[in-house]
């Protein structure tokens, strides 16, 4: 089949040819493992472009190259062929701010969890070189701050070990955002959470994403999730993975879970699970 | 700490009693020699009775120990934060080192005798020869098992290799540095003492040897009492000095305490 063309049928509007200046570039972007014989190829030739200030939700079949797309933005993994352009640079020349969280919270233990979260401003310019003179004072203002928003008031001298999962990941949030990042790299920040924590937490990405407008891209497992939050949904062919759909999600926001239950949000369920399905039927029947 | 650490503290305490009771009526039961094994009491009082001539051989065991100690934690940081951080250095330097810290280290004393004459330095030498190693396994071992998911937070925010090793690779490997330290003392203190036998005319193992050679038995234990009395302290010190700074890595146990 002819690669697809970036196209919309469901809510209406196709997706703008870059109104807003261009966040994310991948232009015939590739990546493979390995080298000869046993090279794998994670991700096939893939074009997308994401613009400024756009939620962008990523979804496929499991192994399908989504986190590799992640990976390429973030400047973790380099392409083995075509260029990603990252804040209108080559992603290795690190021209934008990005705050990445991944399922795993990943707390350094030895901090408590104010000084986790101000991990990165302990890394990243102009705050690195002040780091030392506000570590006690501004910055610390700040990660409470932003702890207070995701409802973890008063939790920033604990240490890691003493919080839930559900608390660690909001935690991770703030960690991911501290350093007002203009990008926000999340690799199925949720997936490790019961529904419910999941939903409380959906609504709290939400708000932050309201309030501060980064490009997000956002890898999930969970359709609900990617319409929830996503304002443009990714759907991704199996390994080695491609986009498949690509369309722009309008629901009103701020959303609310009760929304996630009403016919037009279940029908944009049914439709990316059917594209999943698909994806997957062909991986299997093209491995028997 | 909770009643039942006394408790357990009490009967260690016990025991130690109890060993040294037991030995003395099994002296005097058996009507043994003191020049096969002298009783705990004529030790002790050899120990009281000696301490000013001891006093500067201990010392003398103790600077040797502890400057050999430094140097090899010092190499052995060095040498394990080369080998932790890079994958090609590990694979191959490993089978060198394990070469190297295979060699009983009594056969090493006579060539660093050879090269530095009889005294402190071969002591000092071969405390840190026999010290150096578990430090560097230890480090190694700690940075190179760094959950990549850690060293990928900070990557993509665009942190130097520097960076990484400071922030994430040195505190993580901490609980396994003074794990390793504790080891290591023990070892130096071994060493210092083993060179010191064999070739020296100061420190507590010279004293041994020559106590021995006048078949001044109790002595020889006295000297093995102080040895033993070193050992432990050296091993209760670095301990604490654990606890202290990677409690973190240990709070299982704190939970239950708290």
């Amino acid at each position: 089949m002819m690669r697809m063309q970036p196209h919309s049928e469901f809510a209406g509007t196709p997706v703008p040819a870059a109104a807003a200046p261009i966040a994310i570039e991948l232009s015939e972007a590739s990546v493979t493992f390995g080298r000869g014989a046993r090279a794998v190829p994670a991700l096939s030739t893939t074009t997308l472009r994401i613009a400024d200030g756009e939620f962008v939700a990523l979804v496929g079949p499991s192994g399908c190259g989504k986190s590799t797309i992640l990976r390429l933005v973030s400047g973790l993994v380099q392409p083995s062929s075509g260029v990603v352009i990252v804040g209108g640079r080559e992603v290795a020349a690190r021209a934008m701010r990005v705050g990445m969280a991944f399922q795993n919270p990943t707390m350094l233990p030895w901090m408590s969890i104010e000084r986790n979260i101000m991990l990165p401003l302990k890394i990243v310019e102009p705050f690195r070189s002040q780091f030392r003179k506000l570590r006690k004072t501004e910055f610390r203002d700040k990660a409470n701050a932003l702890l207070e928003q995701v409802g973890l008031k008063g939790f920033g001298n604990r240490y890691p070990w003493q919080l839930s999962g559900g608390m660690l990941q909001r935690a991770n949030l703030c960690r991911a955002l501290i350093h007002e990042p203009r990008m926000l790299l999340l690799d199925e920040p949720f997936g490790a959470l019961d529904q419910f924590t999941r939903e409380e937490l959906w609504s709290i990405l939400q708000d932050l994403w309201i309030a501060h407008k980064p490009t997000v891209l956002l890898v999930t497992h969970d359709l609900r999730e990617a319409a929830f939050l996503g304002s443009r949904i990714c759907v991704m062919s199996a390994r080695p993975g491609r986009i498949l759909d690509d369309s722009r999600v309008d629901f009103v926001r701020p959303r609310t879970v009760a929304m996630t239950f009403e016919p037009d949000f279940v029908a944009l369920n049914q439709k990316l699970r059917a594209f999943i399905v698909d994806a997957r039927g062909a991986a299997t029947k093209g491995a028997a | 700490m909770s009643e039942f650490d006394y408790r357990q503290k009490a009967w260690s305490a016990g025991l130690i009693v109890l060993f040294f009771i037991a030995w003395e009526l099994f002296c005097l039961m058996t009507g043994m020699s003191d020049l096969v094994l002298p009783r705990p009491s004529q030790v002790f009082v050899t120990l009281f009775e000696k301490f000013p001539i001891l006093w500067p051989h201990i010392l003398q065991t103790l600077a040797t120990t502890m400057i050999g100690f430094i140097l090899g934690v010092g190499l052995g940081v060095v040498l394990g934060a080369i080998i932790g951080v890079s994958k090609t250095a590990y694979d191959t330097a490993y089978p060198l080192l394990v070469g190297f810290s295979s060699i009983p280290k009594v056969a090493v004393v006579p060539i660093f005798v050879l090269w530095f004459g009889s005294g402190t330095v071969p002591a000092v030498l071969t405390a840190l020869s026999i010290c150096f190693f578990p430090i560097v396994v230890n480090i190694a071992t700690g940075l190179a098992t760094t959950e990549p998911e850690l060293e990928d937070v900070l990557k993509a925010l665009g942190a130097s290799k520097l960076d990484i090793l400071w922030n994430v690779g040195l505190p993580r490997t901490m609980p396994f540095f003074f794990a390793s330290l504790k080891v290591a003392v023990s070892y130096a203190f071994v060493g210092a003492v083993l060179s010191e036998t064999v070739a020296s005319n100061r420190g507590i193992g010279n004293v041994m040897m020559t106590a021995s050679s006048n078949f001044n038995v109790p002595l020889v234990f006295a000297g093995l009492f102080v040895l033993a009395g070193l050992g432990v302290a050296l091993y209760v010190i670095f301990s604490v000095i654990e606890g202290r700074i990677t409690g973190w890595a240990t709070r299982k146990n704190d939970m239950i305490a708290t």
